[in-house]
């Protein structure tokens, strides 16, 4: 069981927590200790709003071991607001609804199981912004 | 810097191989390449390999496939890049030589994925992504390639059916290849009636894992006409790194290590793209032809699936891809497949690629690992 792997990361992939450089100050996500716009050292912790927009998709028919029961998935790029760009499984929509540029918001969600008896796993997964323009 | 040359060849067929092992494969690469050379022994070998670990639980590849293709107690080392870890592993092969410090030299690149069932292959194939914040999210490789051929064709106003020529082309090909997997050509409608496999990518996108071994001996270029008599000349090696996630990519649709690869290769040998006979490029997916012709410079960006259709990548074209295949018909033997590569741009130099000669004394190979985020370079010369 993954438990330590999957602790260090919680805050990222429940809550979309990513840093912000201090040098440069271009938003950081996922976190990491060298940035990777000037590689400085030194970032501050930022709470990204967990809005963006569809900037690719793909509906995954073959999926890999441990992740067949929800098959077929849309998994998508997604811009985020500040910028930044992160890959990320939709959710609340129907695989034939996504289009590109389509507004969308962060929630956590189950992404996996490791096991009947072994750690549920969650993380963040884009829904269509309720009440957004539809494309 | 010394000069470096390949003086043996050899390759198993890419395929299904239910009676052949992991290091049955690779002995059967390496002894028919050190046949060829006529030689019986080396200085190092290098193993390019990327699932044997978590497929079959058997890592420390370099000492196992010494011991088993009778090249007990050589320097020996496993190589691992993704799917270019066969051409890492000519690279270290190559520096081995030029540093002066190794003469003959055998890289194996072997793979083995048909001893685990499909899902299983298709997530350790995934771990050439980023394992926390890409593969973590249920992508798969394919998926992956989805997410980029969905952009490409939003981006650059092309439709799926504007990929089918890299398939057709990769097929035909194919058919003359006796180590090919796939050995019948497709058509155009076939390609596009393909099942989804993470759409846009459909089955005709995408090349096939399979299991496979391809094997070369390198040596300094002033012994290699005492040694072989179709010596074939590196004249150039050139790797480069992009951010591993696609997502961290500064431009998601070029392909930045394989264009600095190539540039680097392109210096080191004084050439351009307009020099370069034939391309065997890293066909995992279409998309991936498309982005490599226009990083490599012989598209302009968004114009890969053009060249393509004008006919430029047949054998007849003005840059041939996939000469005997490439990764879409001959297969996708992840981790022995930049070998592949270079054994089949070895032969096509000989002159000896038979029904699928390309004319010509330069050619080029590409591997290129996960979407994009290693690439390696090599130019030879007949």
């Amino acid at each position: 069981m993954n438990v330590p792997r999957f602790w260090r990361t919680e805050r990222t992939r429940y809550g979309l927590v990513g840093e912000v450089c201090r040098v440069c100050h271009e938003p950081i996500f996922p976190p990491r200790d060298v940035c990777p716009h000037c590689t400085e050292a030194g970032q501050d912790v930022h709470q990204f709003s967990g809005k963006g927009e569809v900037y690719s998709y793909s509906i995954v028919y073959e999926a890999p071991a441990g992740y067949t029961e929800n098959q077929p998935y849309t998994v998508a790029l997604v811009k985020l607001a500040e910028g930044p760009l992160l890959t990320a499984q939709l959710t609340d929509v129907d695989n034939d609804q996504v289009r590109i540029g389509m507004p969308v918001e962060m929630v956590t969600r189950k992404i996996k199981e490791e096991g009947e008896n072994g750690l549920i796993v969650y993380g963040y997964k884009f829904r269509p912004v309720l009440g957004g323009a539809s494309a | 810097m010394r000069e470096v040359s390949i003086v043996g060849i050899g390759q198993t067929k890419a395929g299904e191989h239910w009676e052949r092992s992991m290091r049955d494969l690779a002995v059967d690469a390496i002894s028919a390449a050190l046949k060829d050379a006529g030689l019986e022994s080396a200085d190092a070998l290098y193993v390019g390999n990327m699932l044997s670990g978590e497929l079959t639980a058997q890592q420390h590849l370099g000492a196992l496939v010494a011991d088993w293709a009778g090249l007990e107690g050589i320097e020996a080392v496993r190589v691992e890049g993704a799917d270019a870890s066969g051409a890492l592993a000519v690279r270290q092969g190559y520096l081995g030589v030029a540093s002066g410090l190794q003469d003959i030299v055998v890289v194996c690149g072997v793979e083995k994925t048909t001893d685990a069932d499909a899902e299983t292959a298709l997530a350790a194939w995934s771990s050439a992504l980023d394992a926390e914040y890409e593969s973590f999210h249920g992508v798969t490789v394919s998926a992956m390639h989805g997410l980029l051929m969905r952009r490409y064709m939003h981006e650059f106003e092309v439709s799926r059916e504007d990929f089918a020529p890299f398939a057709l082309n990769a097929h035909k090909n194919g058919v003359n290849n006796p180590n090919a997997m796939f050995r019948s050509a497709i058509t155009a409608e076939a390609f596009v009636k393909g099942g989804m496999l993470a759409d846009p990518i459909g089955m005709f996108d995408a090349a096939p894992l399979c299991d496979g071994a391809a094997a070369v001996v390198l040596c300094p270029s002033d012994r290699a006409g005492r040694i072989a008599s179709k010596p074939v000349r590196v004249r150039a090696s050139g790797v480069a790194t992009d951010r591993l996630a696609l997502h961290s990519r500064r431009d998601p649709l070029f392909l930045q290590a394989a264009y600095a690869s190539a540039l680097k290769a392109y210096q080191q040998a004084g050439v351009g793209p307009s020099d370069i006979k034939l391309f065997e490029l890293h066909d995992s997916f279409t998309v991936m032809a498309a982005l490599s012709l226009e990083a490599c410079g012989f598209a302009e960006r968004g114009k890969g699936t053009r060249l393509a259709q004008e006919g430029a990548i047949t054998l007849q074209g003005r840059i041939p891809i996939s000469t005997m295949g490439g990764l879409k018909a001959r297969g996708h033997a992840v981790g022995a497949t930049g070998v592949y590569q270079i054994v089949e741009l070895a032969l096509q130099l000989r002159g000896e690629a038979g029904a699928n000669q390309v004319s010509g004394s330069l050619g080029m190979a590409q591997n290129i690992g996960g979407s994009g985020a290693t690439a390696v370079t090599h130019i030879l010369e007949a």
